[in-house]
């Protein structure tokens, strides 16, 4: 494990980068425990101050020091990210690796649906979802649904992996030798598929995050909660950019775009590294 | 032609699974609502002044059968489906008593427009990118270009379209940053119009094109590095063709099978961005109409643009996929 990520850091200067920009970003989500003001508390500091020493991104109208929102809301972020990575690699490991393995009706049943939800526009959805659950739409709720959505790419990817190692050797001696189909998928296929499923890790983040961050700015989460794309809304809702506290706006979209780079090019070198062919390229260029 | 016949019946099939799904989710999601809609509405239409309880409790009737909400769920779910089938979506709550189906249709043409539009462009701008920069690929000008576009890919569409409003709006206020035409214009067909409509599809169709362009991009250097390794490309190269041809008509026509079918899977994907894009330039397609409808707590209208959605797309995707093989030389030999 050490030795992969020591290799990936010293040959790949895109894991690199990656790396250091989200251990940036964790550093600022442990600095987010050590805030001196309670995140939905308004009016602590003085309202609309440009960035200076002691306020590094300015206040809010709001009167919220800029900085420790935008940690704490990093910190909601990436929890939502995460939580919606976890809940959703499940789901597309269960379908993946049983398509692959299954095979025949099985296959062709689970991969329809898959094909359904991969094709089915998300964002009317998630906006009706909101219409009609309200105040109901909470966190949690939210991490539910896209959890639901956005196993679909990535169940594809595992399927087709998992289809090879069906017609390898060790398979059908596992089932000779009497192992159940639960035992075959989880001790034997799922560590092979394990890289796959970090790499997605990545993309989903990058897919579920943007999807917070849309629904928020547009105020259909629960607004309370700060994350990235709250601030924005806020910022939106008190004009800032027309009354020139356009700190207030810079600060998260910046740290957005940060967060996003960093995570693309963490799944873009990682997908890399799985294939051979492309590893091969650049240690011989 | 008879396995392509089966490979459309397939997708037929597929379409009519994704319609189904995607409809019954529609329809269940709707009716998951802890809320009345016929309250909410009555409580909406109520607010202004006071009724007497006999007018109330014939909008209650009214409404519950527009939103065909009477009867047990599954008598609903019929409803729903043979109203769906008749393009019937009701009337809308907001602008009473036009019809939901009459409000999408005037919004889609703008949608179509700029989606058809935008995802021509970045995925003619990123495939000639990638294809060039995987055949050519000692050129620097070609990889700054892809590092810039492959950079942008990941930016969330809401981010990128918000980036421009603020940088063509505030910093550099040269092109339009609302609307689709200009207020109070001469809507006759004119040329002015047409500058005029184009002017304003600038900026959202740029969000669209930047966001677009880098997935095209990489997956074209991927498969044009990989097709210029195959012995029938050295092979031409030996025998003196051009190296335009070869690219041409060797390499780009065998890799733009794949690119087709990964522009089918990211349909929804693309249509998704170009909701979001209208609703940060208040351009006048879905999307605007649909956070509108929201904020007017517009129950029919709601449900009716996310239904159409789920069936537009599905019938794009289909059309994408069973038009993509005719392309591939190898299906032309059969």
């Amino acid at each position: 494990m050490f030795t992969i990520i020591r290799d990936l850091i010293r040959y790949n200067i895109e894991f690199a980068i990656g790396l250091a920009i989200l251990l940036l970003l964790i550093g600022a989500v442990i600095l987010s425990f050590f805030s001196p003001y309670p995140a939905a508390d308004i009016y602590v500091v003085p309202p609309d101050m440009p960035p200076d020493a002691e306020f590094w991104f300015g206040t809010t109208s709001r009167g919220q020091d800029n900085f420790w929102q935008l940690v704490i809301a990093l910190r909601n972020t990436f929890a939502f990210g995460l939580a919606v990575a976890f809940l959703s690699r499940i789901l597309s490991l269960v379908v993946g690796l049983t398509a692959g393995y299954a095979g025949g009706r099985v296959d062709r049943v689970l991969m329809a649906i898959n094909d359904s939800i991969m094709v089915i526009p998300h964002f009317p959805i998630l906006v009706l979802f909101y219409f009609v659950l309200k105040d109901e739409m909470n966190w949690l709720m939210l991490v539910l649904i896209l959890s639901a959505l956005g196993w679909s790419y990535d169940a594809r990817l595992i399927r087709s992996i998992a289809m090879s190692l069906r017609t390898r050797p060790f398979t059908t001696q596992s089932v000779y030798s009497g192992m159940s189909m639960r035992k075959i998928l989880v001790e034997e296929h799922l560590p092979y598929v394990m890289p796959i499923v970090f790499a997605t890790t990545m993309n989903n983040m990058i897919w579920s995050i943007g999807m917070e961050i849309t629904l928020s700015v547009l105020g259909f989460t629960d607004v309370d909660t700060p994350t990235m794309g709250q601030i924005i809304y806020w910022a939106n809702s008190h004009s800032a950019l027309i009354s020139g506290i356009w700190w207030w706006v810079a600060a998260p979209v910046v740290a957005i775009i940060v967060l996003f780079i960093g995570l693309f090019l963490l799944s873009m070198s990682m997908n890399e590294y799985i294939d051979p062919r492309s590893r091969l390229n650049r240690m011989g260029s | 032609m008879a396995a392509y016949m089966i490979f459309v019946a397939r997708r037929f099939g597929q379409l009519l699974l994704v319609v189904f799904l995607g409809i019954s989710a529609t329809f269940f999601i709707s009716h998951m609502t802890p809320v009345d809609p016929v309250a909410e509405s009555i409580t909406a239409i109520t607010n202004f002044g006071k009724s007497d309880p006999e007018a109330i409790d014939l909008m209650r009737k009214t409404l519950t059968e527009l939103y065909g909400l009477q009867g047990n769920l599954f008598e609903q779910y019929v409803t729903f489906w043979s109203r769906l089938i008749r393009g019937d979506f009701g009337p809308s709550l907001s602008a009473f008593p036009t019809p939901v189906s009459q409000i999408i249709f005037r919004a889609l043409p703008w949608t179509v427009g700029l989606m058809i539009s935008a995802t021509l462009i970045s995925f003619l701008l990123g495939n000639t990118l990638g294809a060039l920069a995987g055949y050519y690929r000692k050129s620097r000008i070609l990889k700054i270009l892809s590092l810039g576009l492959i950079g942008l890919q990941p930016i969330p569409y809401y981010v990128l379209a918000f980036i421009l409003l603020i940088l063509f709006g505030f910093v550099w206020p040269v092109l339009p940053i609302t609307g689709g035409y200009e207020m109070n214009a001469d809507l006759t067909l004119s040329f002015t119009l047409v500058l005029d409509i184009v002017r304003h599809s600038i900026l959202p169709a740029m969000a669209l094109v930047l966001v677009g362009a880098g997935s095209w991009l990489t997956g074209m250097r991927a498969l044009t590095s990989n097709i210029v390794t195959e012995d029938y490309v050295t092979f031409a190269e030996l025998g003196g063709v051009g190296s335009t041809r070869i690219l041409r008509s060797y390499v780009v026509r065998n890799a733009i099978v794949p690119q087709l079918t990964g522009l089918a899977m990211s349909l929804g994907a693309i249509f998704n961005g170009t909701v979001i894009t209208e609703i940060v330039f208040g351009y006048p397609g879905i999307g605007t109409l649909l956070i509108n409808a929201v904020h007017a707590g517009d129950y029919s209208l709601v449900l009716g643009l996310a239904s159409l959605s789920i069936i537009g797309v599905a019938i794009a995707v289909f059309l994408i996929d069973i038009l993509s093989p005719l392309l591939d030389p190898r299906i032309k030999a059969e």
